[in-house]
């Protein structure tokens, strides 16, 4: 049969895919008896027509650009990695030890650093659930959804038992040291006669992240290792009889999707935060799997997306604040886009390909 | 530990093996006939909400039920159209499903009750009373034995018998009858049963109407049993317990009776007890917490005998190629 245009695949379905689940998120508050138009308003005012409202929804999104890539590194290996959540929670006890344990004389040398640590950690939370994939055959979605619970079990612990200050109540480490404070968007630009970004958190992670869009792109599309990597996700028996490891193509893969996820932590922890907090990724691990659905885990289409949740996030923030309207909303709304960019897939597929395959019958 | 302690931590087994128990059964019910279902979480999370919400409108327990269970019905429905219908990602519609429960819930509860997303607490009849059986006070004084069925097999909601009762029910079921027989058939090897004649798509449709049915039980019990009244994400995580529970059992009936029981075991243990001090070696309340998981993972890894899904689990099913 015939396929639909390379552009209709990668814009047209997704976009009538996030058509659909607005429509029905704007049905939704209808319900509620809220105006969709005023919150649509509220929602672009909050999060776009004020620099402060960008720099939360830039902070939003240097969040799920990072998990987005991770969940998209894993897909073009053919998993699905829902660990996200896990890998990252670790990834921020790497970068809370670095931050705290190691004197850095300079932000830029404390941000490798951690950086390296972040990745690190997350890596290694992905490394077990990749080898039982790779050497048992145990299903990586069920292994990781446990080591998400591990991982928070994990943290429990070390915040409540071993990082927690003498004396102090709430499950978190004390603040880092002044010197591995990132610079804030309000740091870099604001000036005395403008004041940009005031009080928002978006800070230097933000370029990390375009950097890690822009690195993901070369890695998977132009070295020996991303074509072995879409090679396996393609075809494994393909793979293995051009001399591919099934199980390095595994691990590895894995291992780069944990690091990304793992990242995201830089973000929330040193850049934000400034400690380690119990709930630090806030379910952001799991908004990379509709970042990375809706972007059909392409560097462009997941940063896209990742602006668009980042929207929603903040704008979502804002609703909460000026209308009866609860945060939930996004949580339905990032249920529906990935109930329609990846399980309902085929329901908006089908009818254009048949669409385009009459069209096509008719000029030929 | 003295007697009365241990009853008392085998009785609060009991009653949160239950949800697990329901949960677990439903999902072995749906992976049995090819439908993967990571979306048990969020079915029973729904069915709380909507039978603690329609308890506290009515004031009656047993339409709150009937609710929980439409409740988590339409998510299956959902579920199977993704699944079935338009052959989607069974993994990625279960993920949906779980946050649109977790978001919905939310949402609704607010708009209706305006109590930061939990329902109005459940008095009298908006919630499922103990159940005292027969002879249960009689034989109170029996030494040993009297106890234990005052304490532990007297004193519980119907829904924790129903509970129980489901698990022959369930094994009646899938290994004595033609239905059954059928829809192990279709999660092994769909394109035999479409030989014979009988609908793969009606049989999974079937399948997981009996998985929302279960978690719409599983549900209800939670908030109108268990606890009195709907709170946000009051599920805490119990769907995947389920989860791991079936692969611990490997998708057996009877093995997914012991799986819970011991995961209710542990969860009776976790909350009576913070930290286990065992001679000077102390075991943190986190590690028992994280113990279902440790012990699937184990058992996922095969060191421990080998969990095997269904052959078809996981494949939408194509009729001709």
């Amino acid at each position: 049969m015939d396929k639909m245009p390379a552009w209709a695949d990668a814009v047209l379905v997704p976009l009538i895919s996030i058509l659909l689940a607005a429509i029905l998120s704007a049905l939704v508050i209808l319900a509620i008896g809220e105006s969709p138009v005023e919150a649509f308003k509220l929602m672009v005012d909050g999060a776009l027509m004020r620099s402060s409202g960008w720099g939360y929804t830039l902070y939003y999104t240097t969040n799920f650009i990072f998990t987005g890539l991770c969940v998209a590194v894993a897909f073009h290996a053919k998993m699905f990695n829902i660990g996200g959540e896990g890998q990252a929670m670790i990834g921020g006890l790497g970068v809370a030890l670095a931050c705290l344990f190691i004197p850095f004389p300079h932000w830029s040398v404390a941000l490798i650093v951690a950086t390296l640590a972040a990745a690190a950690f997350g890596a290694a939370w992905a490394f077990i659930p990749a080898l039982l994939q790779a050497k048992r055959g145990s299903h990586i979605v069920i292994t990781t959804i446990m080591f998400n619970f591990i991982a928070a079990a994990l943290l429990n612990y070390v915040l409540v038992n071993l990082l927690r200050p003498v004396g102090a109540m709430e499950p978190a480490t004390a603040g880092f040291p002044a010197a591995t404070h990132l610079p804030t968007f309000q740091d870099m630009f604001a000036s005395e006669g403008n004041p940009l970004f005031r009080g928002s958190p978006a800070n230097v992670t933000f370029f990390l992240a375009v950097a890690a869009c822009i690195a993901f792109w070369f890695l998977i599309w132009r070295t020996k290792l991303g074509y072995e990597i879409r090679a396996f996700g393609h075809s494994e028996s393909a793979a293995r009889y051009a001399g591919i490891s099934p199980v390095r193509i595994t691990v590895v893969a894995m291992l780069i999707s944990g690091g990304l996820a793992g990242m995201m932590a830089l973000n929330t922890t040193m850049g934000e935060a400034e400690r380690l907090v119990l709930n630090a990724t806030e379910g952001a691990g799991f908004i990379g799997i509709a970042v990375a659905l809706m972007g059909r885990s392409h560097p462009v289409g997941v940063f896209l997306a990742a602006l668009l949740f980042g929207f929603l996030y903040q704008g979502g923030a804002e609703l909460a604040l000026w209308t009866s309207i609860p945060r939930e909303l996004i949580t339905v709304i990032q249920a529906l886009v990935i109930l329609f960019t990846g399980a309902l897939d085929n329901m908006v597929r089908m009818p254009l390909e048949k669409l385009f395959l009459a069209t096509r019958r008719r000029s030929s | 530990m003295d007697y009365a302690t241990l009853l008392q931590v085998l009785d609060s087994t009991v009653r949160l093996a239950t949800p697990l128990l329901l949960a677990c059964l439903a999902g072995l019910f749906s992976e049995r006939a090819g439908i993967v279902d990571i979306g048990l979480e969020g079915k029973m999370l729904a069915a709380a909400f909507f039978s603690a919400a329609i308890a506290a409108v009515t004031g009656s327990v047993w339409l709150g039920l009937l609710a929980g269970i439409a409740a988590s019905m339409v998510m299956s429905g959902i579920h199977g159209l993704a699944s079935i219908t338009f052959r989607g990602n069974q993994l990625i519609s279960g993920v949906a499903i779980n946050f649109l429960a977790s978001g919905i819930t939310v949402l609704i509860a607010q708009d209706w009750f305006s109590q930061g997303g939990r329902t109005p607490s459940l008095m009298g009849g908006g919630r499922f009373e103990s159940i005292t059986l027969p002879f249960a006070e009689a034989l109170r004084g029996v030494p040993v034995i009297g106890p234990l069925y005052y304490e532990l097999i007297s004193g519980h909601s119907i829904l924790v018998y129903v509970a129980f009762l489901m698990v022959p029910l369930t094994w009646w079921i899938l290994f004595r009858t033609r239905f059954g027989l059928r829809l192990r058939a279709v999660g092994e090897a769909p394109e035999a049963v479409d030989t014979a004649g009988v609908s793969v798509v009606g049989l999974r449709f079937a399948a997981i109407a009996i998985c929302g049915l279960l978690t719409g039980l599983a549900g209800a019990y939670l908030a109108t049993g268990l606890q009195a009244g709907f709170v946000r994400e009051m599920t805490a995580g119990r769907g995947y317990i389920a989860l791991a529970a079936l692969i611990f059992a490997k998708w057996r009936p009877w093995y997914a009776l012991y799986a819970c029981l011991l995961f209710g075991l542990l969860q009776a243990v976790a909350l009576r007890y913070q930290n286990i001090d065992l001679g000077g070696f102390i075991i943190p309340v986190q590690f028992m917490d994280a113990l279902p998981y440790i012990l699937t993972v184990v058992i996922l890894a095969g060191f421990v005998g080998k969990a095997i899904p269904p052959r078809a689990g996981g494949e939408p099913y194509v009729k001709e190629r």
